[in-house]
């Protein structure tokens, strides 16, 4: 009798994933997968989610990770399959977000040899995975799976790559469970810089002008990490800011937020970068959407900067101190030690810097004005906030103008529930992401605020949508335009819209009707309200096409190349010419 | 450096020796030289072979020019690759030896062929093949001294150069060996 260690390299795999705590697998079969997928059919405690195209599994299993802080975990057969996943896990990469990525390949005795749906996975993927495998001995697999599993978890997290020949996932393996094991030099150890963490708390508390400027790597550090941040701004009652992926690690509703800062933040945000003192980034890159140009950014600060990867630090600004660690350990030590310091001695007084503040908050930066019938693209997110500020809502968006809209005006009172595609920009993220994030939260109001054509680059998986009746709630921002395009080909390259139009939009209602779910059309400010209504009380999934203002701008704007004292705030502001140099930057 | 106004610290590059210590694995070396074309860092030489044959490890030792700033970046990103257990700045380091091994083909007649073995004398060049109108040199040491024999060897006839980058070690009695013993033997 078989011993019930004794199984092949498939079975293997998928018991790993099982010890490794992986419930979820979003993937698509195919000839080289078909071993993992007949493992799978036997499979009781894993669920399959069957995509529509292996870019979607990717996304949703982003989703997935960023709105549990569970590891995702995806499955797709060699050549297409491998190289459909690529944007996915690239975006992952950038993003930071823990992903198990399983690739089928052409048995080993075949590779090399151009043979059907072959490509070099790992070749192609190295550069975009924290790290890949190709396993070509059957006794290493089980150990691998296991070391893929910490890898992608651990320090900065990112995707992790698997590929598996399918002789391998044919072949007779013993079964070996995950051993904690050490096998590597103790690199960057990660010890907290208590000395350094003593001398930022002094600066701290000694500054006249401080920022707080926190960022995705607060919400990888887990919740607690967001309650450290928001303990710290209450403290030191500074001012704080967050980047797009920071957003919901300290709640909007905090008197001491400013907002969204960089490119499209807010006024006040940015002013506060360019004039502080003391700049504290806690998880941040000190992104090129952020910094503006960089020889004028935040020229009067000292700057600490709290970061997992030790590369992140020194990498674009050169700061005073540097701290390399996980945002909750180094937050709560930094915590400690500034309480300490508080007792020693009173607050510096920072009531001069807080009436600087108000004032700039005083231009009301994300002001606009809803008048006549036609929809503001602002007034619909606006109003889908304050209806589901109540409830518990998880938002995903794809690329463009309408993610500027919906970081800007959606409020995120808490961390994990704003997945939407930062360092990559990848339109056709929000779809497939809200997929996974609906199916880790089947109870929760998941809606994935889209652009028209950011939507059509993954419409696909309506299907897969439909399929597991999940209750994902479409809300396009239709102005038929790439709109972020257009815009910046309205400030940059004299309005000449050059293939920034779409034609041929499909009747998004009859798309819906075709799937058998709802669809809406709201084309007037009137119908808006009731249509929010209907598209959050239906049970299903719903596709609200939300006519808005086509050639509406996002504004406020830090112009390319120039500083965060430099935006503009409409396009009647006298700063929106663009330098040369501008103009060359992305 | 971002796509934005460099820093501007007007420091100028210099050229920097590391040496690393990773797994012998197929990848590595790809995972380490994709690193430096997709980030635009230089490789001015690069050597690797495995120095550790119970462990699979080898040593990459690795010439490369940039500011103070570059070269911590082009540090902490080697130590991300999993495969890359230990990277050690030389340069920053302290006294470090480096050498390099070359074979130069010389095709030179007459009086030139007697020069030839005059100045690979004078260069303790070894004499590895011998033709009545070739010679084949072996040398060893520093890349100055071997680029001074090979511009005098051109100077006498036609030649063909193959030569093998820097290796280098640090000078003294320190050792990795406490490091590499956290490593497991497969």
């Amino acid at each position: 009798m078989k011993n019930n260690l004794e199984m092949n390299g498939a079975e293997a795999v998928i018991k790993a994933l099982e010890e490794n705590g992986v419930e979820i697998i979003f993937g698509y079969p195919g000839g080289a997968v078909l071993p993992l997928y007949d493992a799978l059919f036997k499979n009781k405690k894993i669920k399959h989610i069957l995509v529509r195209h292996e870019q979607a599994a990717v996304h949703a299993a982003e989703g997935y990770a960023r709105s549990t802080g569970k590891v995702g975990c995806v499955l797709v057969t060699s050549g297409p399959g491998a190289t459909n996943a690529i944007t996915g896990l690239t975006d992952a990469l950038m993003d930071s977000v823990p992903l198990i990525c399983l690739t089928g390949q052409v048995p080993t005795h075949l590779i090399g040899t151009d043979a059907f749906q072959e490509a070099d996975t790992t070749g192609i993927s190295r550069p975009c995975t924290k790290h890949n495998y190709l396993v070509k001995n059957v006794d290493l697999l089980c150990n691998i799976v296991h070391e893929a599993f910490s890898i992608a978890s651990s320090g900065r997290p990112g995707p992790v790559l698997i590929d598996l020949p399918k002789d391998i996932q044919l072949s007779n393996v013993t079964y070996t469970n995950k051993i904690i094991k050490t096998n590597k030099v103790k690199k960057n150890k990660n010890l907290i810089d208590l000395a350094t963490i003593s001398s930022v708390a002094k600066v701290l508390v000694n500054a006249k002008k401080p920022i707080i400027y926190g960022g995705g790597g607060v919400i990888n550090a887990g919740p607690e990490a967001s309650t450290l941040l928001t303990e710290l701004v209450d403290l030191l009652n500074a001012p704080v800011t967050l980047t797009l992926m920071g957003l919901g690690s300290v709640s909007n509703e905090n008197k001491n937020f400013l907002g969204m800062l960089g490119m499209h933040g807010t006024y006040e945000a940015n002013l506060a970068m360019h004039n502080c003192d003391v700049m504290l980034n806690v998880g941040a890159r000190f992104d090129d959407r952020v910094t503006g140009r960089l020889n004028a950014f935040s020229p009067f600060s000292k700057k600490i900067h709290i970061d997992i990867d030790k590369s992140s630090i020194n990498k674009i600004i050169s700061v005073d101190y540097g701290l390399v660690g996980d945002a909750k350990d180094i937050l709560y030590a930094l915590v400690q030690e500034i309480k300490k310091e508080k007792k020693k001695k009173n607050n510096t007084s920072i009531s001069d810097w807080w009436f600087d503040i108000n004032e700039w908050r005083n231009k009301k930066s994300l002001n606009f004005e809803q008048k006549g019938r036609i929809i503001k693209p602002q007034q619909a997110i606006k109003l889908l906030y304050e209806k589901t500020k109540k409830i518990d809502t998880y938002i995903t968006t794809e690329v463009g103008q309408h993610q500027m809209w919906a970081a800007q005006y959606f409020g995120f009172s808490k961390p994990n529930h704003w997945m939407t595609s930062g360092g990559l920009g990848t339109m056709g993220y929000g779809l497939p992401s809200s997929v996974g994030v609906q199916i880790a939260h089947p109870n929760s109001l998941v809606i994935d605020i889209s652009g028209e054509a950011s939507f059509l680059m993954n419409m696909q998986e309506l299907s897969t949508i439909v399929q597991y009746n999940l209750p994902v709630k479409i809300f396009i921002l239709n102005n038929q335009w790439m709109g972020m395009v257009r815009q910046w080909q309205e400030l940059n390259h004299g309005s000449r819209y050059s293939e920034s139009y779409t034609e041929s939009l499909p009747d998004f209602v009859l798309l819906a009707k075709s799937f058998g779910i709802k669809g809406l059309l709201v084309s007037e400010i009137s119908e808006l309200d009731n249509a929010i209504d209907e598209m959050i009380s239906t049970k299903g999934p719903v596709i609200a096409d939300i006519r808005v203002e086509k050639e509406e701008n996002c504004f406020p704007m830090i112009p390319s190349g120039a500083a965060h004292n430099e935006m503009i705030l409409s396009s009647s502001d006298s700063n929106t010419n663009v330098s040369q140099d501008g103009i060359a930057l992305v | 450096m971002s796509v934005y106004q460099s820093n501007n610290l007007n420091e100028k590059e210099s050229s920097r020796t590391l040496s690393l210590i990773v797994d012998n694995e197929p990848g590595t070396l790809a995972r380490v030289i994709g690193l430096f074309s997709g980030r635009g860092y230089n490789i001015e030489s690069l050597t690797v072979t495995e120095v550790d044959d119970r462990r699979h490890l080898s040593r990459i030792s690795l010439v490369t020019r940039g500011t103070s700033m570059t070269i911590e970046q082009i540090k902490s990103h080697l130590l991300r690759l999993v495969p890359v257990h230990l990277v050690r700045d030389l340069t920053l380091e302290g006294p470090f030896i480096e050498c390099e091994l070359a074979l130069i083909k010389l095709v030179a007649k007459g009086a030139n062929r007697v020069e030839a073995l005059r100045i690979a004398d004078t260069f303790r060049a070894k004499t590895l093949d011998v033709t009545l109108s070739s010679f084949v040199f072996e040398l060893t040491g520093r890349p100055h001294k071997i680029d001074a024999f090979i511009g005098l060897m051109q100077s006498l006839g036609d030649t063909e150069i193959s030569r093998t980058g820097v290796s280098a070690i640090s000078r003294g009695s320190e050792t990795e060996t406490k490091i590499l013993e956290q490593i497991k033997v497969n």
